[in-house]
């Protein structure tokens, strides 16, 4: 561990065998971390290798069943939030905790315990907003605001307390590459003033780029402290996942392309309620044989889309979504899954699956319909044999991990629940799959499993389409990729032609060729 | 300071299944501290009141007759409650059934053959679901809470029937007494074993009804459908199914079986409209739906437990003169016990949590 960093040998937080047991699962296992003044750190591991947990006990929210914290020196316990805020430490969470209603200033003051006055808050937001480049009026409504604003609000929320430790959970997981950019130039400013960051993360070229130190951890346990700078992305992406990582592979497209199976055309969409997104205009072709990506900064109307063309909600034109040639817009999703259609959704549990039912009602959840022969009988009697069968079979197919033979969808790991509602869908062999993130909070290795299964499906003759703010993940997927910005769509960008730049700069909203491109470059070099 | 209720991390499934057992042992606990300081021997007055009541085969037939009607309607509200529909106005739909069903023996008082009674329970059953459609479709159409609007309505059940046995539907031969003319022989529900005691063929309806559902609930799509939807609304709605059409069913059907009870209590146990029909088996129904784990089955069990409390509150009101109101505190006693001891299997107590920092 070499200890050449500015300030590195003066420690501001020390922790030492701390342990956080749930019934039966260690998802702390003897945590040892040191964090030293002014040092950025990075905390790397897969989904449910207990980053959170670990974090969670030093902001108090979770009390260690072992182990002691010092801070400054001097033991420490973490009673609360509000204690570790007392102490100097602020975090900046994956999931903001705002209120859409209200403006930034007033969701700020709600988090600060004095009676200052509103504009006295607004007051110093727009100071340290200027003094750290986070561009941010305080008086805007958050509902109006873009994600990346509104983790501005939250950093500005955090910097208000003045803690000497920062925690920042994710921060680039909702951040289109030119702001994590400009929110890295932040942080090295925050470092230059003496400040610590505990940055979580599991991208590791960001990590290499920012991060003095990182602690790795693997099921609970530090499997490794060094310095990020002086590894490779692959051998942090090994001491994470403790074996070699699969690379996904793409075979080429050999040129016929098939026919349209998936065709949106014009597809628009008011919004539902007041914060959500409207669909303009949308238009999009996917073939047989091909992967279509569709990237996007959280929140752009993505999950709108999702919805309009699962025939979750209807279309008010019946050929605005066309499956194998078939107006489907007036159909509900039984009744695209009929044409061939399988969709896979964002969220796993509620909506993808019923949490507290078993696997095998999960599968007859999706499958009711268009296997109606083969999993039901006379008088709607379920055949439970066939539907635990099929439920066997995919689990089997897809390599899921449990613990019962037919647990509940809610007992299963993010990644393995994930795998059995891909497989669920690939068991059926659709020829249009739809797939809202993929492989969102899933371990590295069963995220390369479901990519090479979506590819294979794809290769053996049906058109997948695959939402996803992952861009790594779709540059590794697709033959092109169309970017959702406000509602819009942009053409798909060949993936021979398509760069992050690029890409990003449609994230940001700027269509090539017109005059937002510029636009968008000025933001971006500008703030 | 503050109290606290944390979620616990896993809960124990034990406790879980004991829970029913452990809430009517604290009831029967807070009974005999009731009736201590009622000044009653407390222990004597537990057994007047539970055990007494059932130790001759016609106080049996008693409680069949209090246990159909109790059995039938929470049969009914465990599929409305597992589809996360909170009927809560099964008193009304109990009520509109019984008038519905009634309109034959009063209006048609000529029609009497083998038809007569299937056509009554027809007509109860259809005038219970009706009575359930309306919060269904206040709440489908106009977004309203359900357990305001089917509450509400059983207040306008009640005085409707009180209005009917008053002015329109009054017998002109009963002495300007509130109620109807009296069924005649062909609308009345039979006796099962008229020898030993007086109990109808309302007990074998609900327990048949309790059977069928329960296939339904675990075997059939429909069942799956509900317990979906209540699950998960919006893994319901990806499955393709549709909750506006399973609120429908749901209030339905509990308002449906909820009036096939009422008219086989007015047709089996009273035999003509009265201004009350029902000593709150709507309510009650509630507590035995809760009590039986929301599994039909466990509802007919719970049904007989209830059923007990209507007894006793009769048998100590004769032996120990205090109020039949008390088989009131009994059924609230439970269902508070039951709740309470569901809520503390998944959640624990903390107390002194922290207080929120001043600045």
């Amino acid at each position: 561990m070499a200890e050449n960093k500015p300030g590195g040998d003066v420690r501001l937080l020390d922790v030492k065998g701390l342990t956080k047991v749930f019934g039966s699962l260690t998802a702390c296992n003897q945590v040892d971390l040191t964090i030293g003044k002014g040092e950025i750190h990075a905390l790397l591991g897969e989904n449910g290798a207990g980053k959170s947990t670990l974090v969670k006990m030093l902001f108090g929210t979770l009390e260690p069943n072992g182990g002691t914290i010092e801070w400054e020196g001097k033991p420490a316990t973490i009673k609360s939030p509000s204690h570790a805020r007392q102490l100097g430490i602020g975090m900046v969470f994956q999931h903001f905790s705002l209120f859409e209603a209200l403006t930034a200033a007033e969701n700020i003051a709600l988090s600060l315990s004095s009676d200052q006055p509103i504009s006295s808050i607004a007051e110093e937001a727009r100071r340290i907003s200027n003094e750290y480049g986070l561009p941010l009026d305080p008086h805007s409504m958050v509902g109006d605001l873009s994600v990346g604003e509104r983790q501005r609000i939250e950093i500005i929320r955090c910097l208000l307390q003045e803690p000497d430790l920062i925690i920042l959970d994710e921060p680039t997981s909702v951040l289109t590459p030119q702001e994590a950019d400009r929110l890295f130039v932040t942080l090295e400013r925050l470092k230059s003033e003496g400040k610590s960051i505990l940055y979580i993360s599991h991208r590791l070229d960001e990590v290499k780029r920012l991060c003095d130190k990182a602690t790795v951890l693997r099921h609970g346990k530090v499997v490794g402290h060094c310095v990020p700078r002086n590894e490779t992305a692959t051998s942090l992406a090994n001491m994470m996942v403790g074996s070699e990582v699969k690379g996904v592979e793409r075979p080429a497209l050999d040129g016929t392309v098939g026919d349209v199976l998936l065709e949106i055309t014009k597809l628009s969409r008011l919004p539902a309620t007041p914060f959500a997104m409207p669909l303009r205009d949308i238009s999009l072709k996917v073939r047989a044989g091909e992967v279509i990506g569709i990237a996007g900064v959280a929140g752009n109307g993505q999950g709108e889309l999702f919805e309009a063309v699962s025939g979750e909600v209807l279309q008010g034109e019946a050929g605005a979504v066309r499956l194998r040639g078939t107006d489907a817009g007036r159909l509900g999703i039984s009744g695209r899954r009929k044409l061939g259609a399988a969709f896979v959704p964002e969220e796993r549990l509620g909506h993808g699956a019923a949490p507290a039912m078993a696997l095998s009602d999960n599968l007859l959840l999706s499958r009711h319909v268009t296997d109606a022969k083969a999993l039901t009988g006379s008088f709607g009697f379920v055949r439970s044999g066939a539907v635990k069968a099929a439920a066997q079979r995919v689990i089997a197919e897809m390599d899921v991990r449990k613990s019962a033979p037919d647990p509940e969808a809610a007992a299963l790991s993010g990644g393995n629940l994930q795998k059995f509602i891909i497989g669920r869908e690939l068991d059926r062999n659709p020829s249009v799959m739809v797939v809202n993130q993929p492989t969102w909070g899933v371990d590295a290795g069963a995220a390369a499993r479901i990519r090479q299964a979506l590819i294979a499906l794809a290769r053996a003759g049906s058109a997948v389409l695959v939402i996803s703010q992952d861009l790594d993940e779709l540059f590794e997927m697709c033959d092109a990729i169309a970017v959702m910005h406000d509602g819009k769509l942009s053409k798909p960008v060949p993936i021979a032609e398509a760069t992050y730049e690029k890409i990003g700069l449609l994230m940001g909203g700027a269509e090539p060729g017109h005059a937002g491109h510029e636009l968008a470059h000025e933001l971006i070099e500008g703030a | 300071m503050r109290i606290e209720l944390v979620k616990r991390p896993q809960h124990s499934s034990l406790f879980a299944a004991l829970s029913p057992f452990i809430a009517l042992g604290l009831t029967l606990i807070t009974g005999a501290i009731i009736f201590a300081s009622l000044g009653k021997p407390p222990l004597e007055a537990l057994f007047i009141y539970f055990v007494a009541p059932l130790t001759e085969v016609w106080q049996l037939h008693e409680l069949a007759i209090k246990a159909a009607p109790l059995i039938l309607i929470a049969v009914g509200l465990t599929v409305c409650y597992r589809s996360n529909n909170w009927n809560i106005g099964a008193e009304g739909q109990f009520i509109m059934g019984g008038i519905a069903g009634s309109m034959v023996p009063i209006f048609m008082p000529g029609f009497q053959n083998f038809l007569t009674l299937p056509v009554m329970l027809l007509l109860g059953f259809a005038g219970g679901a009706a009575m359930g459609a309306i919060p269904a479709y206040l709440k489908t159409r106009f977004n309203t809470n359900e357990i305001l609007t089917s509450l509400m309505l059983v207040y306008i059940a009640q005085l409707f029937l009180d209005w009917l046995v008053r002015g329109p539907l009054r017998d002109p031969n009963g002495n300007n007494f509130p109620g109807s003319i009296r069924f005649p022989k062909a609308a009345e529900l039979a006796e099962i074993a008229p020898s030993q005691g007086s109990a109808h063929y309302g007990i074998v309806f609900a327990l048949v009804a309790a059977v069928l559902v329960w296939i339904m609930m675990s075997r059939t799509m429909k069942g799956f459908e509900v317990r979906v939807i209540g699950e998960s609304p919006r893994a319901g709605r990806f499955a393709g199914f549709s909750s506006s059409k399973m609120v429908f069913f749901a209030f339905m059907l509990s308002g449906g079986l909820a009036g096939l009870a009422g008219i086989s209590e007015v047709s089996g146990a009273i035999g003509q409209l009265r201004e009350t029909i029902s000593p709150g088996y709507g309510f009650a129904a509630i507590i035995v739906a809760f009590l039986g784990r929301l599994n039909p089955l466990g509802a007919v069990a719970a049904g007989f437990v209830l059923a007990i409390t209507y007894l006793g509150g009769e048998a100590a009101q004769m032996t120990l003169g205090i109020s039949d109101k008390v088989a009131r505190i009994f059924q609230g006693l439970l269902l508070f016990f039951v709740l309470a001891c569901d809520t503390l299997i998944h959640y624990r107590i903390r107390i002194g949590g922290q207080v929120k920092a001043g600045a």
